[in-house]
């Protein structure tokens, strides 16, 4: 089970997640709402950590731990971008959850949210089925 | 440091200067491990590829070769119920005062645990309200993040990172798009009854 060790940082991120409180849907109102910093803060030092790591990968060429080489991610625009993305935050404010905290939410034992899950695999489904008619 | 003092910090909710770093620190792990890119809505494809049997070209694919992703998910479950049920908080969520004040006019009682139970419940899955938060909420998150090929983590931590203009446009616009669902149509939402 050489994927087995991405369960571990699964539950290290969802724990973060909920730890941090990023799965409630309290916190959500809150946030858009502009009513705290906490959720901002979470962003605010999330993405430049993230940003100096991909460039200390990038400075010194470093390798996968199996010897591979990495990738940088790159997104291409279309205009999905904009109109999936807007349609996507009417939900999160709706549900209080982006896809990664649905799946924590669950575990919290807030049995529920499966229904929050089934729509959004619903959702996920009808954008496939109905892709060829969108523009893109 | 004493055993005492670790399940301390198990169970109180962790500040934002602890939550967001390990959170940026996910990207160079999964890099590191695997090559593997930070990205949740992909799962949601995923698992429609895997389980639900269709004759759409783009959900025939070998979804096995990805299926890091799915034990990355059933991770961030387990990471749920360790963080939100074993060591959960016994004390609400800290929120502001003028966010309090908010729920409460909408009839909402104080916050208690991560989810509001009162809005969160198999009996009001079957009322209008249930029904628009869980599915038509959760059909948007779906739809939205596929249209636009990645979510929170995927676009707003990854693709930030990465420095991907596209990231920028679609974290910019899935905030607009909760911002102004939240002042304009939740109100309303709240108050049906």
């Amino acid at each position: 089970m050489k994927n087995l060790k991405y369960l571990l940082v699964g539950t290290f991120f969802g724990l973060v997640l909920t730890k941090g409180e990023a799965i409630s849907w309290y916190r959500m109102q809150e946030m858009f709402r502009f009513e705290s910093f906490h959720m901002f803060g979470i962003f605010m030092t999330a993405i430049p950590v993230g940003a100096l790591s991909l460039f200390i990968i990038r400075k010194f060429n470093l390798k996968t731990v199996n010897g591979s080489a990495i990738e940088m991610p790159k997104k291409v625009y279309h205009s999905g971008i904009i109109i999936g993305s807007l349609i996507f935050g009417f939900g999160w404010t709706l549900t209080g959850a982006c896809p990664g905290p649905i799946y924590a939410q669950i575990g919290t034992g807030s049995l529920v949210t499966i229904a929050t899950l089934l729509a959004a695999l619903g959702g996920a489904f009808s954008y496939e089925y109905l892709k060829k008619y969108l523009p893109e | 440091m004493s055993i005492l003092y670790l399940m301390e910090i198990l169970y109180k909710p962790w500040p934002w200067y602890v939550a967001g770093p390990l959170i940026g620190i996910t990207v160079p792990i999964l890099l590191l491990l695997g090559n593997k890119k930070l990205g949740i809505s992909s799962t949601l494809t995923q698992i429609c590829a895997a389980c639900i049997p269709s004759n759409i070209t783009s959900l025939k694919y070998d979804w096995r070769k990805d299926s890091w992703n799915l034990l990355f998910v059933a991770g961030v479950f387990l990471g749920g119920f360790l963080g939100g049920y074993v060591f959960a908080n016994p004390n609400p969520v800290e929120l502001s005062a003028s966010t309090i004040e908010f729920f409460k006019s909408h009839g909402l009682a104080h916050p208690q645990g991560l989810m509001p139970q009162e809005l969160f419940n198999w009996a009001s899955l079957f009322s209008i309200k249930g029904f628009l938060l869980m599915i038509a909420g959760g059909f948007m998150v779906g739809f939205g993040t596929r249209y636009a090929r990645g979510c929170t983590s995927g676009h707003g931590i990854l693709g930030l990172s990465a420095l991907q203009w596209p990231s920028l446009a679609a974290t910019a616009s899935f905030f607009l798009g909760g911002i102004l669902f939240c002042r304009f149509v939740l109100p309303y939402i709240l108050d049906l009854h």
